[in-house]
Formats: C-alpha cells, sequence, structure tokens
C-alpha cells in the first residue's frame, strides 16, 4: 500500500463534494482487515475481451468513507447483518427440526459457494440462484417457509454466505447447460427498454466513470452484493438492484426471482469473473 | 435515483392532449433529422426552457449535458457533449429535431427522444416500473420541446 493512494483518495472525495467530475475509478487497493487483498480490478474474461480490457469493482466508484468503510469488519454495517445470519445458521426451523448446520456444518463450509452462482441445477433442470437455492432447502429439507427473495432474512442469509467467500474469485459458468441461460441474460443487457430506451450496456459499459446527474457511474458489477447502501441502511439484493435501474429507464421493470432476472444476474455476475467475491460491501 | 432522468410529472402526462395547431409525436416529419415547423404552432420561450433543462422533473438535460449558463444547478452530467455553443453548431430546425427525437440525427444515440409515443420496449408509467397505462404521453410537451429549443438557441460561445 503506498501513502499517497490515500491522500489522492481524500483528494477525490474533495473534488466530488465541490461537484466536479471524477472521471475514473479510483486507484486504491482494496485490504480487507488489514490482512486479506482483494482482487477489485483485473483483466475481462475472455467473453468480454471485446468490449472491455478491465473489470472493475463498483468498490472504485464510491468515495474514500464509503471504501474505507468496507474494508473494516468493524466500520462495515453489512456485518451486523452477517452476525444475525450466523445465528439463524444454527436455528432449527420446520417441521424437519433442522438448522442449515445440521446438513452443512459451520458457515465457514460455504466458503466457495457464493463465487459460483447462479449455477446450473441438474435436478431442476434450470439455473438457480443462491436465494432460489436457499428456499429449496428450506421447503424440501427443513420443512420451513420460504423467505421473501429480496426480504431481510433472505439477504442476511445472502450477506452470510457470501462473507466466507470473500477474496474468492468469481467463477461462474456460462457454457454447458447454463449457456443458454447466458444468453438470454445477455440479451437483456444489452436491449434498450423503456421510455428512456436504455439498456444496462449504455451505462455501464459505455459509461462507467461519467458522471450521470450526481451518479458516477460503475461497471454494475455484482461481486460486492448483497450492498449495504447508506441511503436506505439495508442490505440490497441483486434482484432489487437491477429492478432499480430498469425502473429508472421508465419501464416496466421484471420481478425479482424471475427467470429473465436470473439469466441477466448469471451474465451480469459472469462480467465479473475474476473479481473477488466482496458481499457485503458499502455504497452509497 | 428514482428521478435520475428526465420525468415528466403524472398530472402533466395525465392531462395530456393535443391542442389547435399541435404536431402530435407521431406527425412530426424529420429531414435529416431537422424539423422545419414549431411542434405547437407557437414560439418558444426561452425563460422557460432554461427551467426545463435544469429541472429534474422535467427535461432534466444536465443530467447528461454540462451547460455553463445554468452554474446554478450542482451535478451536471458528462455522458453527452456540454450544451455550451449549441445555438452556433445548429439552426433551430435542427435544434428541434434534436431535441423531439435525437436518434434521427445521431443513430443509435444514447439520448432519449423526448417528443415521441410509440416504438418503446415494456415501456412504464413514469418511475413506477408498472406498466404504462393510457396516460402515457411523450416526455416532453410540444410546448416544452419549443420553449427549450428557444433556449437552446441562445447558447452561443
Ligand atoms: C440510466 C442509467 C442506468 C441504466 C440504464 C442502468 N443502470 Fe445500473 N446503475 C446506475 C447508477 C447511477 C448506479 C449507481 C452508481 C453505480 O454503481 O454505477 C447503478 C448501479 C448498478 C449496480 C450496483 C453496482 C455496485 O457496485 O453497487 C448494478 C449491479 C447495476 N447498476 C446493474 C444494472 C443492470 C443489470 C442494468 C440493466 C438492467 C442497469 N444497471 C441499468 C445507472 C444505470
Ligand atoms: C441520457 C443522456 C442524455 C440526456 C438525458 C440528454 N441528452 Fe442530449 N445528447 C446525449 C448524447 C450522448 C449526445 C451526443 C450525440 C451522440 O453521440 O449520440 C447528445 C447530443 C445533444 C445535442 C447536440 C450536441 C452538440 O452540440 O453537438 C444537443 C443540442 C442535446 N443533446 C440537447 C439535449 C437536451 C436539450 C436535452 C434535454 C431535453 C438532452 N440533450 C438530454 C445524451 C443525452
Amino acid at each position: 500500500m503506498y501513502n499517497n493512494k490515500t491522500v489522492l483518495g481524500a483528494l477525490g472525495g474533495l473534488l466530488m463534494t465541490a461537484g466536479l467530475a471524477i472521471a475514473d475509478p479510483v486507484d486504491d487497493t482494496l485490504i480487507l482487515n488489514e490482512e486479506t487483498e482483494l482482487v477489485t480490478r483485473t483483466a475481462a474474461p475472455a467473453h468480454m475481451a471485446d468490449v472491455v480490457d478491465e473489470v472493475i469493482s463498483g468498490w472504485h466508484f464510491r468515495g474514500v468513507e464509503t471504501r474505507a468503510m468496507q474494508a473494516d469488519d468493524f466500520d462495515n454495517p453489512g456485518m451486523i447483518f452477517v452476525e444475525q445470519a450466523e445465528d439463524v445458521w444454527n436455528t432449527a426451523d420446520g417441521s424437519e427440526g433442522k438448522s442449515c448446520s445440521s446438513c452443512h456444518e459451520g458457515s465457514d463450509s460455504m466458503k466457495g459457494v457464493k463465487a459460483v452462482y447462479p449455477k446450473w441445477n441438474e435436478g431442476a433442470g434450470e439455473v438457480r440462484t443462491l436465494e432460489m437455492q436457499i428456499n429449496d432447502c428450506r421447503e424440501n429439507r427443513m420443512g420451513a417457509e420460504k423467505w421473501k427473495y429480496t426480504g431481510g432474512s433472505m439477504q442476511n442469509m445472502i450477506a452470510l454466505i457470501s462473507s466466507v467467500s470473500r477474496g474468492v474469485p468469481v467463477n461462474v459458468a456460462i457454457d454447458g447447460p447454463a449457456q443458454s441461460t447466458w444468453e438470454q441474460g445477455k440479451e437483456l443487457y444489452y436491449t434498450r427498454t423503456g421510455q428512456l430506451e436504455l439498456s444496462c450496456a449504455n451505462c455501464h459499459e459505455d459509461n462507467y466513470g461519467n458522471m450521470i446527474r450526481a451518479d458516477h457511474l460503475s461497471q454494475g458489477q455484482i461481486n460486492g452484493f448483497p450492498v449495504y447502501r447508506l441511503k436506505n441502511t439495508k442490505l440490497n439484493s441483486v434482484h432489487a438492484r437491477f429492478k432499480g435501474c430498469v425502473r429508472d429507464t421508465r419501464a416496466e421493470t421484471y420481478k425479482p426471482g424471475s427467470a429473465e432476472f436470473t439469466a441477466l444476474e448469471l451474465y451480469v455476475a459472469s462480467r465479473g469473473n475474476g473479481l473477488s467475491v466482496e458481499g457485503p460491501s458499502v455504497r452509497n | 435515483m428514482k428521478t435520475i432522468l428526465m420525468a415528466t410529472t403524472a398530472l402533466a402526462m395525465s392531462t395530456y392532449a393535443l391542442s389547435a395547431g399541435e404536431i402530435a409525436p407521431t406527425d412530426v416529419s424529420y429531414t435529416d433529422g431537422a424539423v422545419a415547423m414549431s411542434l405547437s404552432g407557437q414560439p418558444g420561450d426561452a425563460a422557460e426552457g432554461r427551467s426545463i433543462v435544469g429541472n429534474k422533473k422535467k427535461g432534466n438535460c444536465v443530467a447528461c449535458h454540462a451547460v455553463s449558463d445554468l452554474a446554478d444547478v450542482p451535478f451536471q452530467g458528462e455522458i453527452g457533449p456540454s450544451l455550451d455553443g449549441a445555438g452556433d453548431r445548429w439552426t433551430e430546425e435542427e435544434l428541434r429535431g434534436l431535441v423531439a427525437n435525437a436518434k434521427m440525427t445521431f443513430e443509435g444515440s444514447m439520448m432519449p427522444s423526448f417528443y415521441k409515443t410509440e416504438g418503446f420496449i415494456r415501456p412504464g408509467k413514469a418511475y413506477t416500473g408498472k406498466a404504462a397505462d393510457d396516460t402515457f404521453g411523450p416526455l416532453l410537451t410540444a410546448q416544452q420541446i419549443e420553449d427549450v429549443v428557444a433556449y437552446l438557441i441562445t447558447l452561443k460561445e
């Protein structure tokens, strides 16, 4: 770590507040709890080589305080929800009297899992998000009620499962049985929706680094989800984020948990293959 | 984020109807991207146009464009070129076409079409995320387009 980076970062924050645009992602290194260095920028995966050279975590597009908050578990408000989920992990629920730990032992047994989701499920014959897998365990193994897709219990658990994978590179499979879903997601990514006729690519591929009004556009990566947002002070799911972005094109959105958003999630996740899992991350 | 780009108010949309002398969004004729006739049949009001360009709930052009004349409006975007000097670079007819439907001038432009009502994929009801209903109208009214054009013409270097 070079000290001057911190200084430059602080200056960047000041300039932003003064209303001056900072075009580029901040040059900084994310070191978690002063020990684990995370990969927040890396060469683009092969399937994206013709559109961008480098993939960059949303962390680089946020201000100096927000970045610092995420680097320390004591300062990261998302970690409170991870702790809550740790209790739930060990608490029996449902007709079978089982908890997550009955089948999976400690939550650290989930290391690496977040990095490969969404993922093809052979038995179900479909690509599943982590939320879908969790609800499958709850319903069919625990005899418990499903959790709401974007709700607190669900996103707390996703945050726990993500937290134990921090530093593991995202590596979702896009070939084999997942390929057609991936292609559907790609199609959605490039479709210009709504009355504003904007696609994800318009903002996050063609204009990352640019300001759109008060927002510094990132590449819209999802390696940091769930995201604790200072704006709404809770954990935000990937599909809730997608919904917000689609709504902002003045379009009719898809529903969280829908086949469309699942396909889009697989595609967007694949655009971050090689970045470290970062969730729960902190954003404004 | 809710009103990140231009938002015609729900009220303006539900009361949207053509008045005498107005050209409907579906009837505008473009020649090399330019539109010859006033869309409202009336001249524009530059002062009103200035407020539309800077206002989040109206044109919100500053979401994407910087305008030095609007120094009082914070957080100007950098997606499109600065609008400074637009009145030197373009004629009134060209500016009208640019604001009504920039894609007629710049193929595939990211700039939204402000006077268009057809051809959208999954159009929504403003920023609700719900499907469009019968209150759907163009992003700006014919007169608002004229006001914006009248303002843009005043932007000389
Ligand atoms: C009109 C511009 C616009 C469009 C179109 C858009 N977004 Fe976004 N998006 C934003 C802004 C602004 C933010 C907040 C700043 C940032 O992280 O880029 C954001 C944030 C995100 C984030 C959070 C990134 C992080 O690190 O926290 C994701 C993920 C995302 N967008 C995905 C998408 C997807 C997928 C689509 C298409 C379905 C899309 N966006 C369409 C403007 C847009
Ligand atoms: C979502 C982004 C966006 C918004 C909102 C937007 N524009 Fe643009 N505009 C652009 C882009 C991008 C270009 C450059 C043309 C291109 O390459 O497509 C442009 C070009 C222009 C030009 C020509 C610029 C020049 O001098 O060469 C004018 C004039 C203009 N816009 C006016 C407006 C006005 C007025 C509004 C609001 C009523 C507006 N724009 C809203 C993105 C936007």
